[in-house]
């Protein structure tokens, strides 16, 4: 179509013809790979093109090209096209470096298991220089009370723990809701169904209030400081800031762990609240046990550190929710894929550091018998 | 010069209004770009030189008035003729906009492979015949354009509004933040794509020499609307801001250079 081959008097005669232009690059490429170009001569005509441009000259170009590697002397019939030209002055300036820009380097197992490694050592390091700098600058203001930025202290507590409130609330009734079913069915066996009040007592202000606060958090507010951050470094705010002599973990990073270790301990009273209320609710409506009973029971149910156990963990998590979000945030350089990566990277990590951080409390818990 | 016929006129923008809140930005602003001119568009800051290349462009619709690329009204055009129209025309932005993840070559086949099936030795080849266009080094191909500098990113992004070799381009400030000799480089650059490839260009520009040096006709927006006229005609045009814009001491400056130095145009700067 784009493309007319025929032999003439022992002569391979190419016509080029129709639109040689980029909207039709599909099939000006097939017609340039399909043609049979081997003979003992050839002739190229392009009178008969009605629109070329520079993406139509380079394949009349491949095409020339094609016909030097096949040993097929050629020559043009009519003039040679003007962008033609210009497309074989631009390609003959200096060779292309097509190989090792299509190729991506290939690793070999060994090399990648090593590199990781590195990498890894690196990170750690760096984690390790960043939670220095954050001591420092928390012990700064300590000694400078003018260091810490109140403000944004505020801000990242009202944007944290107060907008967070409604979905807290709801998951943790949920949760106790799910726990008091399930709970009830077995113990129903045994006719103890009373004991689903020690059940989600001690479950929702141990565990569940906590953690499932910390994990709500960590999707919510480790994603926001990654993305937040990460974007400051893309538009270069953060280099700003270092230039104007501002600390950087003292202006981002500081304010936004404060705030979260603030934040997420009311968040966790407001979800142990909501927990509580959802199980009293669910064993009057549902195992016919009055709201006074239920308190009684509670009360029976809980040892003196049952609240706190739960409560002293949720500063830990806001420290390490927090930490993971602000770190990787300023790891962002140079790409919007590093942005969705890193953000991605810190609510995993934060997330499962929260798990780690819970078994461990619940260990040192069991040993102290606390 | 002779009235311009309806074929002629690459970009006609009749009588559009644009207001945010109680600012008006456009109060019934035409414009008219005839075919294979470089026509630069001159306002202060804040006078909507970017709010009406986002009009002509489709991202902002106009409270009021028409644009007409090719003769086709933006407004009238269904989804399928709209992509089309897309097509024939380059747009590079202030900032250069490349796709932070991806390489220069990747950008410029964006379009590419968006348009057309095509192998990828052709997508590959295709896209070092662009980068050299623009006068970029072929190893930049490989590169992101975090690695680039100011003046390279400029000629990336206008390698990948060259990608589908479209015949109208349209730049919104192409020479900030270059220093003086890439500057002018980029100013040889556009000329000599025009004159090679016989592209209409239009282009938003702050930089005096840039106009004295490629511009054939220019658009001031003064009042919330287009003054526009050649370059010789703009120049003694009584309105106070232009002629404190093309008479302040920048101005003159940039005059004389240009009358010193009128020369041919020769082959590009290299970055």
């Amino acid at each position: 179509m784009y493309l007319e081959c025929r032999v003439v008097e022992g002569a391979r005669e190419l016509l080029a013809r129709g639109r040689w232009r980029a909207e039709s690059a599909t099939g000006l490429a097939r017609a340039v790979a399909d043609a049979e170009l081997t003979g003992p001569a050839a002739v190229l005509d392009a009178t008969g093109i009605e629109a070329l441009d520079l993406t139509g000259a380079w394949f009349l170009r491949q095409l020339e090209q094609r016909l030097t590697q096949s040993g097929t002397p050629f020559r043009w019939r009519g003039a040679r096209p003007e962008a033609l030209a210009l497309a074989a002055t631009l390609l003959a300036e200096s060779p292309a470096v097509g190989p090792e820009v299509a190729a991506r380097r290939h690793e070999e197992p060994l090399g990648a298991l090593g590199r990781w490694t590195v990498q890894r050592g690196d990170q750690a390091h760096d984690a390790l220089e960043f939670l220095g700098r954050i001591v420092l600058v928390i012990g700064g203001v300590f000694r400078q009370p003018r260091r810490l930025r109140l403000t944004s202290v505020i801000r990242h507590v009202y944007e944290t723990g107060i907008q967070a409130v409604p979905i807290v609330a709801l998951i943790a009734l949920l949760i106790s809701v799910i726990i008091a079913y399930i709970g009830a069915q077995e113990l129903r066996q045994f006719g103890g169904e009373v004991f689903v009040v020690d059940l989600v007592t001690i479950s929702v202000l141990r565990e569940l209030g906590v953690l499932l606060t910390a994990v709500i958090v960590a999707g919510r507010s480790g994603s926001a400081f990654a993305a937040e951050i990460g974007v400051m470094q893309l538009n270069d705010e953060v280099d700003a800031l270092r230039a104007i002599g501002l600390n950087v973990v003292e202006v981002l990073v500081v304010p936004r762990l404060l705030g979260l270790i603030i934040a997420l301990p009311l968040l966790t009273v407001v979800a142990d609240a909501m927990g509580l209320a959802g199980g009293a609710v669910m064993s009057w409506l549902v195992f016919d046990i009055p709201f006074n009973q239920f308190l009684v029971r509670m009360q029976e149910a809980m040892a003196p550190t049952t609240f706190w156990a739960g409560l002293l963990k949720a500063p830990v998590f806001a420290f390490v929710i927090a930490m993971i979000g602000t770190f990787r945030g300023l790891q962002v350089r140079e790409s919007s894929r590093e942005l969705g990566r890193l953000t991605t990277v810190a609510v995993v990590e934060s997330i499962f550091m929260v798990l780690l951080v819970d078994s461990v409390f619940a260990v040192i818990y069991w040993e102290l018998d606390f | 010069m002779a009235a311009a016929t309806t074929s002629d006129l690459v970009v006609a923008v009749r009588g559009i209004v644009n207001r945010f809140g109680t600012q008006v930005v456009h109060a019934g602003l035409d414009m008219e770009v005839r075919r294979g001119e470089i026509f630069g568009i001159v306002g202060g800051a804040g006078s909507g030189k970017s709010v009406l290349l986002r009009t002509i462009l489709g991202l902002q619709i106009a409270r009021e008035g028409t644009v007409a690329i090719d003769g086709r009204d933006l407004t009238q055009l269904t989804g399928k003729e709209l992509r089309d129209l897309k097509r024939s025309y380059g747009v590079t932005f202030q900032h250069g906009a490349l796709f932070s993840s991806l390489t220069v070559a990747e950008n410029v086949q964006l379009p590419l492979i968006e348009a057309c099936r095509l192998p990828d030795e052709v997508l590959d080849g295709l896209a070092d015949l662009k980068i050299r266009l623009v006068g970029l080094p072929p190893d930049a191909a490989g590169k992101y354009p975090a690695q680039l500098s100011g003046g390279m990113v400029k000629r990336a992004a206008l390698a990948r509004a060259l990608a589908l070799d479209p015949p109208l381009l349209l730049l919104d400030e192409p020479t900030s933040g270059l220093d003086p000799i890439a500057a002018s480089a980029f100013d040889e650059l556009i000329l000599y794509l025009q004159r090679s490839l016989r592209l209409t260009v239009v282009m938003i520009t702050h930089d005096l020499d840039t106009i004295y040096r490629t511009c054939n006709r220019v658009g001031v927006i003064v009042d919330q609307r287009m003054i526009s006229d050649s370059l010789e005609g703009i120049v003694h045009n009584p309105h106070p801001w232009i002629q404190e814009y093309f008479h302040g001491p920048r101005g003159r400056l940039a005059s004389q250079a240009t009358q010193s130095d009128a020369g041919a145009v020769g082959s590009p700067g290299r970055q």
